[in-house]
């Protein structure tokens, strides 16, 4: 098998081709590198591609598999891993400056996750710092560019995520979800993204942003590639303990099934209109049409809290957040400023956070500690929660009708860089759509449904179905990609720039 | 101003926060050990060092305890309440905010009833605690360089993280009012019932010279007659019963100076000095700092079932106070040998001593003299001497016998706290027991009366009381060891004085 062929195949694909002997790990994972050391210099989706560790799991992996053990679907897989997760042998920064060359002594749970697949970590992917932002402009180590236009951005925070796996760089990459950080990329990117239930996967070892929302989860070509990281990464971890003691929804045996007959879809009424590119509504009424013809029974609901999700978030995820990066203090790790025997411990960790936090994040710590201050925490802080709990409460209703709900996943296909950079507000419009999910707690997946007619750009169509049934997001995003003719790993991702 | 005249022209009102670090096996939110002492930084993990990505997980076992408490003081247990975190930056504090409870603590609305010896007797004041709430411990700084071990001049600062993440709970009494000039001992008796209490629900070893029960402790002054509350201030690092007591004297003290020299007393943090018994200013309540608290979202709520709370109630152990009462009956103690008890904090010795055999008069003797004189003398608290109840049983057993005299037993005692092994052992090992057989003795008896001719004459002549010197050197000769009564015996057996 040629290097192309292999970086062509899906997730699914290389994993049965390296289970079969079809070809190896190492193979698989040098093609990958090849690949990553021709194209990253156009894209920069990687912080940090280590070959020599990549190569030693392949050959681990291949070892195991030659020994005649059991291996799972993904065993030998490349995947890129997003630089929020930690990793013992990989330099772990969030695309901060303040933790500029932190080799951590611990592996989050999806790390250990991955390792116990058997997928091979190339490398560490860009993001916004500390995963603020919809673009990876944010990132303290450079932007990094969409593979469909690389004058774009792949969306973000898990842009360097998608970016990778877009370029094929990977076949697969672990991103976080707070407000949409995986939805988003992947939507503009042309992927499938997931964020699953909250508590479904494990926040162990994942550099917080704001602690109630964040959700890991896997990007992809395919549905199915999606489901079956999804399902390598899940479940129940005691040092999480957010995290449901609850078996992983069937959400690969979902993606397989790929039918819709009979669902009940909600399209959400609030996301749609003044605002919204046109081909972005363009393409995701046609692909609702196209469910209803696949048997699926639409009808439109409202959800009038969702209209203010974004404001409720911004005072929330900056709250958590401005607490959550209070460690940052030099004094254990990371970045140490001005510690000339002058000065005081609180002199030290104001320079060093001065100087080690990026705009985006100051801002964002700015807000949240003036919003859980006292005398302002009922007007911010207080009513924000209302607003979460009502949201909560639209989702229960709409639930009571029916199975899913359905929206464009961003309101825009991918952003010139620097067009969005001096208007933090149109920025963080970028998630407008995908922030209820996180705000409710539910599943939500981010599946590409064509290109807009105006950009030639990549249009994304989230579903969203109650806690703990993301199984029903795959079972819509599958039939929806097969429908597409996308199924055979991402027909659409050919016409990209970087297509192979 | 000196106490008496404050106390003529003020009322105080007392307020007490006293910290607890319980003695779980493993800390609050991670697995690491809380063994005290052990070497800097080696009882830390990604957790406690708040690294970047690591999470905290409940400690069950401190909920249990801080249940426990909550119960034993009469507090009504939440069904459901959150931890939420205290946000500030300090250097021993590895997330820059403290894991605490704030406006939904798991305890309330309890009470302790604690006594106080007045001149007319025994006086019963019912503190009320408004909660009990878990937290945890910050790391500890030390100063380096400079002369006062503070921040201030100090050439760097160390920080040892092996007590961040220790499970601390927070006892916060309400306001206690109309103690008049009681005040100190209330302060002082609170503090040492809530310790006893503490203690006897094995919960937490109190040693407050290790800093296992730290108080805080808040005074305000209002003129006598008056219904307002004055200004309070905050005296932190009150580490010793003592030292409670004599933090709010010397604090009544103070502020009475301050108010009637028409001054203002500051709403201010003051800190304790164990070496000149009175606290120095600390930082000003004023600009106090804004905490921002909020929910943690790390962590789900904490929610008692009904069933469980009432397993641990009904597992609760005897109380102090009903201990007290119990062997003061059992014992027929007078309220003053209770109280002597008491304060010698031997409750529990005595009772343990009394289990091993021995009689309660006997067991209260050698505790309340002797082995409070080596306390004393060393320095340490009675139940830290290296000797245990039931050493003490044996050695009040073979005085008992007759194997020992008093002053043998105080050289077992002696060597026992030496380290030379139990009461027999040392018997045997310094030769201990009692001479009594009359050939032994009777040599050292010829002697004496050879000794000292003008005292044996008397002795014949009928003056039987002299013989008390000729046993002096009877026993002065065997080395203590003789039997005094049958060396007496001797004596007047051999001068014919019987």
């Amino acid at each position: 098998m040629t290097s192309t062929d292999l970086i062509r195949m899906s997730a699914a694909e290389l994993g049965a081709a390296i289970g079969s002997g079809e070809t190896s790990s190492v193979e698989a994972t040098e093609a990958y590198l090849d690949r990553i050391a021709d194209v990253d210099g156009d894209v920069h989706a990687f912080l940090h591609v280590d070959r020599e560790t990549a190569l030693e799991q392949a050959r681990a992996v291949d070892a195991r598999r030659a020994a005649g053990e059991e291996t799972g679907p993904l065993a030998g897989v490349p995947i890129a891993h997003k630089d929020v997760f930690t990793t013992t042998d990989m330099p772990t920064t969030a695309a901060s400056k303040i933790l500029e060359g932190w080799r951590p002594p611990y592996d989050a749970t999806v790390t250990s996750r991955l390792r116990d697949a058997g997928l091979v970590i190339l490398g560490k992917t860009n993001m916004d710092e500390f995963a603020m932002g919809s673009s990876t402009e944010n990132s303290a180590y450079g932007v990094s560019r969409n593979p469909w236009d690389l004058s774009r951005v792949p969306g973000g925070s898990s842009g360097g995520s998608s970016a990778a796996v877009a370029a094929f760089e990977a076949p697969l990459a672990t991103g976080t979800d707070t407000g949409g950080s995986i939805r988003q990329p992947a939507a503009v990117c042309g992927l499938v993204g997931a964020k699953p239930t909250y508590g479904g996967s494990s926040r162990y070892g994942m550099i917080a942003f704001a602690s109630s929302l964040d959700t890991p989860g896997p990007l992809a070509r395919t549905v199915l590639d999606a489901a079956l990281l999804h399902e390598a990464v899940s479940g129940h971890d005691p040092k999480d303990s957010t995290s449901i003691d609850a078996p992983v929804p069937p959400v690969v045996e979902a993606a397989r099934r790929a039918d819709v007959e009979g669902l009940r879809i909600g399209v959400v009424k609030e996301f749609g209109g003044e605002g919204y590119q046109a081909g972005v509504l363009q393409r995701f009424q046609e692909a609702v049409e196209l469910l209803e013809s696949l048997g699926a029974k639409v009808v439109e609901v409202s959800c009038p809290a969702f209209d203010a999700a974004l404001d409720a978030f911004y005072l929330i995820a900056p709250s958590e957040c401005s607490s959550n990066l209070a460690r940052f203090d030099a004094m254990r790790y990371g970045l140490r400023v001005g510690d000339d025997g002058t000065r005081s411990a609180e002199e030290v960790m104001a320079l060093t956070r001065a100087e080690g936090f990026g705009p985006e994040v100051k801002r964002r710590i700015m807000l949240g500690t003036y919003a859980l201050s006292s005398g302002y925490y009922d007007a911010y802080y207080g009513s924000a929660q209302q607003v979460r709990t009502l949201i909560k409460r639209d989702f229960d209703a709409a639930f009571d009708n029916v199975d899913v709900l359905v929206s464009p996943t961003a309101p825009t296909t991918a952003f010139p860089i620097g067009e969005r950079v001096g208007d933090p507000m149109a920025m963080y419009r970028a998630d407008l759509c995908t922030v209820p999910a996180n705000l409710a707690g539910n599943a939500a997946l981010s599946v590409p449904c064509g290109l807009a007619p105006e950009d030639g750009l990549p249009v994304g169509l989230q579903v969203m179905a109650p806690a703990l049934a993301d199984d029903r997001t795959y079972r819509v995003g599958a039939a929806l990609e097969a429908a597409l003719g996308n199924k055979d790993n991402g027909a659409l991702l050919n016409k990209n720039a970087f297509a192979v | 101003m000196a106490y008496d005249d404050a106390m003529r022209r003020y009322e105080p009102v007392l307020g007490l926060e006293t910290h607890v670090e319980l003695g779980t096996a493993s800390k609050m939110f991670c697995s690491c050990a809380t063994e005290f002492g052990a070497a800097p930084n080696t009882q830390v993990c990604p957790v406690c060092l708040a690294l970047p990505g690591s999470l905290p997980v409940v400690n069950g076992t401190a909920v249990e305890s801080a249940i426990r408490l909550g119960l034993a003081l009469n507090c009504s247990i939440a069904s459901w309440c959150r931890f939420a975190r205290k946000n500030y930056f300090y250097p021993d504090m590895p997330k820059n905010y403290q894991i605490s409870q704030h406006d939904e603590p798991l305890c309330t609305d309890g009470y302790l009833d604690v006594v106080v010896d007045t001149p007319e007797g025994p006086r019963e004041f019912r503190v009320e605690i408004e909660r009990v709430h878990m937290e945890e411990d910050t790391g500890k700084t030390s100063h380096v360089g400079g002369a006062t071990g503070r921040i201030h001049g100090a050439d760097y600062s160390i920080v040892d993280y092996n007590r961040a993440g220790i499970p601390l709970l927070e006892i916060v009494t309400r306001p206690i009012e109309h103690t008049g000039d009681l005040a100190p001992q209330v302060a002082r008796a609170y503090v040492a019932e809530l310790r006893d209490l503490v203690r006897s629900l094995g919960i937490s070893d109190v040693r407050m010279e290790e800093g296992s029960l730290r108080c805080d402790v808040n005074v305000s002054l209002m003129p006598r007659g008056a219904d307002e509350w004055g200004t309070r201030s905050e005296t932190k690092n009150v580490n010793s019963l003592r030292s409670v007591e004599r933090a709010v004297r010397s604090e009544i003290e103070r502020q009475a100076g301050v108010l009637d020299a028409g001054g203002r007393v500051a709403q201010e943090t003051r800190h304790f000095q164990e070496n000149i018994g009175r606290s120095i200013s600390g930082r000003s309540k004023e600009e106090a700092q804004d905490y921002r608290y909020f929910p943690d979202p790390d962590l789900v709520p904490v929610a008692p079932s009904a069933e469980w709370v009432e397993e641990l109630r009904a597992g609760l152990p005897e109380l102090p106070a009903a201990k007290r009462s119990r062997v003061k009956r059992e014992w027929e103690l007078s309220d003053e040998e209770l109280r002597d008890l008491v304060n010698a904090d031997a409750i529990d010795l005595v009772a343990a001593t009394v289990d091993a055999g021995a009689s309660p008069t006997d067991a209260r003797k050698w505790w309340l003299n002797e082995l409070s004189r080596r306390a004393t003398e060393s320095e340490t608290e009675l139940s830290a001497l290296p000797i245990t109840p039931a050493q003490v049983a044996r050695v009040i057993a073979l005085v008992t016998e007759g194997t020992l005299t008093n002053k043998l037993a105080r050289q077992v005692v002696d060597g026992v706290l030496n380290g030379e092994g139990d009461p027999d052992t040392v018997v045997e090992a310094r030769g201990l027991t009692v001479v009594s057989d009359d050939s032994a003795l009777g040599a050292a008896v010829d002697q004496a009366i050879a000794d000292n001719p003008d005292i044996a004459e008397k002795i014949r002549g009928g003056k039987v009381a002299a013989a008390g010197a000729l046993v002096g050197a009877v026993m002065k000769a065997t080395r203590g060891q003789a039997d005094a009564g049958r060396a007496r015996e001797l004596i007047l057996e051999r001068l014919g004085a019987q």
